[in-house]
């Protein structure tokens, strides 16, 4: 009986506290996210109403930010720079992934070896005189600067993830497709492709969050609101001078938010085991 | 004449054919895309990064040539020694922090859960969703008058006195810590899990046979197995932290008085903000000696495997 005892209260000081306390510390900025965009101003900036909790919930903040500002520009200009982005990349990334995981050729480990070097570049690194480089191709202040330039950190995302994913399948069904005529490329897409389908989704998905996400080159090359991408125009547009409207700002920082936790909550199967597996194999 | 034509390409042809249907051929076609990006968009861009430094280039004027000047000034400046000294705290506390904190929640999710699928989920939001986007609810959360984690930390008892979060040099560090610790905090506990998954139970039995228990199991077991998945993560995050831009950003702008300022958010500021273009490209190019480190010991790394 004792030793029951002594086993449910290391149970539960040895893990189901420890857990809470970071699963608290985890969420509660999203619980605070929520509540804010759900209280009236009187509410959100009253010292002496219970402030974790919420008395009368109201859609004020979000009807003012739909009426006031340009977020439905914002948001497609995520979703139609994210989605192109990220299948542009996934078939460059299908493409060089196979081919540095299967073919042999004079420089295949070089470009392998570049395409990890090029994985590790951080934006920051590159992000003034690409924003030259993206005037003189006239793109400055519109949404295709960011359309040409996300593929430079998504192709070697995506190629270093599928090189893995590729050599995790056994050669010999894409030999057996090609003695039977099957074409190099035919293979490819008729047996590798489909069986690599997890790793492809997977960085489909991570290439559109890194897309929805992307911070530095959004807020370097474009300077109109309208053109602008929610997780750039939420911070600069939203926040005028001084003036911090806290409701208006989490109710759009929800928006923004909600859709990559969607998608994300869909697939979360594949999520996992896509970082469980291919990210670590490298 | 035309028969000689005919007859030349004779002893050529093989080879060309062979060539075409080479994998040769079918593997430069399909990476060819890629790498003609990577070429215009990421390797051009930086030889103009080196030779932007170069020059004393200002908003709208070309500049000229003067060398290393920008690298030497950038040296005897007091603000960018002061950036330096910041961006070497920020990057090895954060590391530390979530390396450990990573350990020690991944060795949690490890174990039987109830939800255990949800549990991971939930625990990865902070990775998934928009950095920017939550970071300005850290910076609501640190206001400083509303401040909620004041308001808690006050409710509990654990402080007399408001912390002044975003307004005194030290705690405005120790925020962009916090907030950084728990945006990356979720990348290191799932690596570090599925590191730990690989570890096979057998080991641990045979310890245990032989006496061993909690601590150094972990100690002799799960620690050196996992070894190689800490020094990936922990690479990867040393290069990604030291070249952070947007929690210190949005949550300080560099303030108060420079005491956050590191170093993408101070080439911001100089290139894009003051208009000193070469300048600022000497400050970004400060991150290139880490990131060549951070490569040549991962190369190093992994020819050893």
């Amino acid at each position: 009986m004792r030793r029951k005892h002594l086993r449910i209260l290391k149970r539960i000081f040895g893990l189901y506290l420890p857990l809470a306390a970071f699963l608290f510390f985890a969420l509660f900025p999203f619980y605070w996210m929520l509540l804010s965009s759900f209280k009236s101003n009187p509410e959100l900036y009253n010292l002496r109403a219970k402030r974790l909790w919420i008395k009368s919930p109201t859609l004020e903040q979000f009807q003012e930010l739909f009426k006031k500002t340009a977020i439905l520009h914002w948001l497609w200009n995520s979703f139609f720079v994210s989605f192109l982005t990220s299948f542009i990349s996934m078939t460059l990334g299908v493409m060089a992934g196979y081919v540095l995981a299967r073919l042999k050729f004079p420089g295949a480990q070089a470009f392998g070896l570049a395409t990890f070097i090029t994985y590790l570049v951080p934006t920051t690194l590159i992000f003034i005189p690409l924003a030259s480089v993206v005037q003189s191709f006239g793109l400055s202040n519109s949404i295709w600067s960011l359309v040409v330039t996300y593929p430079t950190f998504l192709i070697p995302f995506c190629t270093w993830m599928l090189i893995a994913y590729f050599k995790s399948i056994p050669k010999n069904m894409e030999e057996c497709a090609m003695i039977d005529g099957c074409s190099r490329i035919g293979a490819m897409v008729r047996i590798v492709l489909p069986m690599a389908i997890p790793g492809v989704v997977f960085s489909a998905m991570f290439s559109f969050t890194l897309s929805w996400n992307e911070f530095v080159y959004a807020l370097t090359f474009i300077s109109s609101t309208v053109h602008k991408t929610m997780s750039v125009a939420v911070p600069t547009e939203l926040i005028r001078g001084d003036a911090y409207f806290w409701g208006e700002l989490m109710a759009a920082s929800l928006i923004g938010s909600v859709p990559v936790a969607l998608l994300y909550s869909f697939f979360m199967d594949y999520f996992v085991s896509g970082l469980t597996t291919g990210a670590l194999k490298g | 004449m035309a028969s000689i034509a005919e007859a030349k390409p004779l002893p050529v042809r093989p080879r060309v054919n062979r060539f075409l249907k080479s994998e040769a051929l079918t593997g430069y076609s399909l990476i060819s895309p890629a790498v003609f990006l990577m070429l215009v968009l990421l390797a051009y861009p930086f030889a103009l990064a080196v030779y932007i430094s170069l020059t004393d280039r200002i908003l709208g004027e070309p500049g000229k040539l003067i060398w290393f000047r920008n690298f030497i000034k950038l040296l005897q400046d007091s603000l960018f020694l002061q950036t330096v000294w910041n961006s070497f705290i920020y990057t090895t506390s954060t590391v530390l922090l979530k390396m450990i904190l990573g350990i020690i929640l991944a060795l949690l999710l490890n174990q039987e859960i109830p939800c255990r699928n949800l549990v991971r989920g939930a625990l990865l939001l902070p990775w998934i969703v928009p950095t920017s986007l939550s970071v300005l609810t850290w910076l609501w959360m640190f206001d400083s008058l509303f401040s909620v984690v004041n308001h808690i930390l006050l409710g509990l008892g654990l402080i007399t006195r408001k912390i002044p979060w975003l307004g005194d040099p030290f705690w405005a560090m120790v925020s962009v810590i916090i907030v950084n610790t728990w945006r990356g905090l979720p990348f290191f506990a799932i690596s570090f899990l599925a590191g730990l998954m690989t570890i096979p139970r057998e080991l641990y039995e045979a310890a245990e046979t032989d006496g061993a228990r909690g601590f150094r199991k972990f100690w002799h077991i799960t620690l050196p197995l996992l070894q190689p998945v800490i020094a990936v993560v922990v690479l990867f995050s040393t290069i990604w932290t030291f070249a952070d831009f947007q929690i210190v950003y949005i949550l300080t702008h560099g303030g108060p008085i420079n005491a956050t300022q590191i170093f993408a958010t101070m080439a911001y500021d100089v290139a894009l903000v003051a208009g000193r273009i070469g300048e600022g490209s000497a400050i970004s190019l400060f991150l290139f000696p880490a990131l060549l480190f951070a490569i040549i010991l991962m190369l190093r790394y992994l020819r050893r495997d």
